[in-house]
């Protein structure tokens, strides 16, 4: 029922097969349900389709059975700033801090079963695939920094972004419809930034990478929505003028409606 | 129903906004305040940003010191020359507070200045009012005449040269502590964050004994005039005022307010100062309460600003 629209989706695909590396013949058919996000006033996260096929160019062998993918999306790059709180003298306060630099605004890792199932740390680390692999290089801004004190910044950065839906890792986020077709469904909560995402499809085969195919999402917002934002940077003065005359206006208005002497 | 931030880049629930508007409004009508103590931390736990926060809620302010201001005009209790002096000291706070807060931003040391100072400053305007409001309401229980103006009290304060008459708040003061007082509201106002009119109130009550009849009028015509340049300069500079969080903030606000200025009269002035006062200690010490118990995550994250 769903593999036709699945197959004329795929002949209708957006996605260039990749050019698959030297040691396998296999190559990835990716397309996006959508590749243009629109942030409307009603916008309250969204969710994109990604569909894939596996396809075997040369020699016409048959396909194998046993495929593993993994879906990245890495949104807009941005240099956040993790505090942590010490006591001094009775009250809480930010007292040690690490500057992640470029780290992803939005992070996820979609696959089809755990990611230590399907290749090993090695690779892992080499792809940077996962939240424990992906680099994420921190600077030191406070003078009493330790190593140790750096993973634990990690750790709490990486839990941060999870607890806002903004980093995720699931390992049922790839589903085979078939052995050659996926689907992968990428959650973009209401708080994502607008942007370009970069969306990676990698295709594992006995813990080998056998194939990876680029894309891209772009998140953007509407007429209303991209007119204010951008009145406010480049009019500031005024934007803050009619701002301000809203109010007074606002205001008058509540007094004459509210009259009742 | 949900409505998209354009500023602050994220979806809120327009009646939930509404309602905030209309509570706060309703508050700073009643009590002749701005309301910025309550919204900013309101919106902050909402998920906004501070530094939206803070831009947007000056605007929010304008409105229903506006809406408010108009009302008690049409009453006739505005005392205009006195709202004009204390305008030019503030104009000069304005200025150095910005200069504090740029400094302090620059040191990291901004949250935990405005922290402390929210305790501090809530903490005992606070208590002093509660205080000063019981002892009027006991006194008055007593049966002894309610001393709304005591002509023997006069302080140092009114030794001062340079003295002015002001005819609709009956009062015969120096310009001096005027100045000062107008130029610590916006010194402090640009510091925390705040219209500054909790504070306000009571300085002019107990320090330049302005009656209770004019002093809210007064103070929401001051309130009135530094949102509204604050927004401006805000929407200028760091170009973080979100126009539609206000629109929804001010309709709320300007309609809450207009419901608190009359139940504002029904209510005897030393009531109005008892509620005030609980209200202003009770939000200092749920800050004090953040800054001393143990946070339930010692970590936060906050994008770097201009990278």
């Amino acid at each position: 029922m769903i593999r036709p629209a699945l197959l004329t989706l795929l002949a209708a695909t957006v996605s260039m097969p990749a050019a698959a590396p030297p040691a396998a013949a296999e190559r990835l058919v990716t397309s996006l349900s959508e590749h243009r996000v629109m942030v409307t006033s009603s916008f309250n996260g969204s969710e994109v389709v990604l569909f894939g096929g596996i396809e075997r160019d040369a020699g016409g062998l048959p396909l194998r059975g046993n495929y593993d993918v993994a879906v990245t999306v890495v949104g807009p790059r941005q240099s956040i700033v993790t505090f942590r709180k010490e006591r001094m003298l009775g009250i809480w306060v930010n007292y040690e801090s690490r500057v992640f630099e470029n780290a992803p605004s939005y992070l996820a890792v979609l696959t089809n079963r755990p990611l230590e199932a399907i290749a090993g740390t090695g690779t892992l680390r080499r792809l940077q695939l996962g939240l424990d692999n992906i680099a994420l290089p921190q600077r030191i801004d406070s003078a009493s920094a330790d190593d140790i004190g750096n993973e634990a910044f990690r750790r709490a950065f990486l839990q941060l972004q999870d607890e806002h839906g903004l980093y995720r890792q699931e390992s049922n986020g790839v589903t085979f419809l078939t052995p050659a077709l996926f689907r992968a469904s990428i959650a973009l909560p209401a708080e994502v930034p607008t942007g370009t995402y970069e969306v990676e499809v990698t295709l594992f085969a006995d813990g080998m990478m056998l194939a990876r195919t680029p894309s891209a999402l772009e998140i953007y917002k509407s007429g209303f929505e991209q007119f204010v934002s951008s009145t406010a940077q480049t009019h500031g003065v005024l934007y803050g003028l009619a701002t301000a005359m809203m109010a007074i206006l606002t205001g008058w208005f509540a007094s004459v409606v509210f009259r009742r002497d | 129903m949900q409505i998209y931030l354009p500023i602050a880049d994220l979806p809120v629930n327009v009646f939930l906004i509404l309602g905030m508007g209309l509570a706060v409004g309703f508050i700073s009508g009643m009590f002749g305040i701005g309301g910025g103590f309550l919204m900013t931390p309101l919106l902050i736990f909402l998920g906004v940003s501070p530094a939206v926060a803070v831009a947007t809620v000056s605007s929010h302010i304008a409105a229903s010191s506006c809406s408010g201001a108009i009302s008690y005009w049409r009453r006739r209790t505005i005392d205009v020359p006195l709202a004009g002096l204390l305008l030019a000291g503030g104009i000069a706070g304005t200025a150095s507070g910005v200069w504090l807060f740029t400094m302090l931003r620059s040191i990291g040391q901004l949250d935990i200045t405005i922290g402390l100072s929210y305790v501090l400053l809530l903490g005992i305007v606070g208590g002093l009012m509660v205080i000063e409001s019981l002892r009027a309401i006991v006194r008055a229980r007593q049966g002894k005449p309610v001393e709304l103006r005591r002509p023997g009290s006069h302080t140092w304060i009114h030794g001062l040269p340079f003295k002015l008459r002001f005819k609709r708040s009956r009062i015969y003061v120096s310009a001096v502590p005027v100045l000062a007082i107008g130029y610590i509201i916006g010194f402090v106002g640009a510091v925390m964050g705040i219209g500054g009119g909790f504070l306000l109130v009571p300085m002019l009550i107990y320090i330049l004994r302005v009656p209770t009849v004019t002093v809210i009028g007064t103070s929401m015509v001051l309130t009135l005039v530094t949102m509204a340049s604050a927004t401006v300069l805000h929407a200028a500079t760091n170009h973080l005022v979100d126009a539609v969080l206000a629109l929804l903030l001010m309709v709320g606000g300007v309609v809450g307010a207009q419901f608190g200025a009359r139940a504002g009269h029904r209510i005897s002035g030393e009531r109005l100062r008892l509620l005030l006062g609980l209200l202003v200690l009770a939000v200092g010490i749920r800050f004090g309460l953040d800054l001393t118990l143990p946070p339930a995550n010692f970590f936060s994250l906050r994008p770097l600003e201009g990278g």
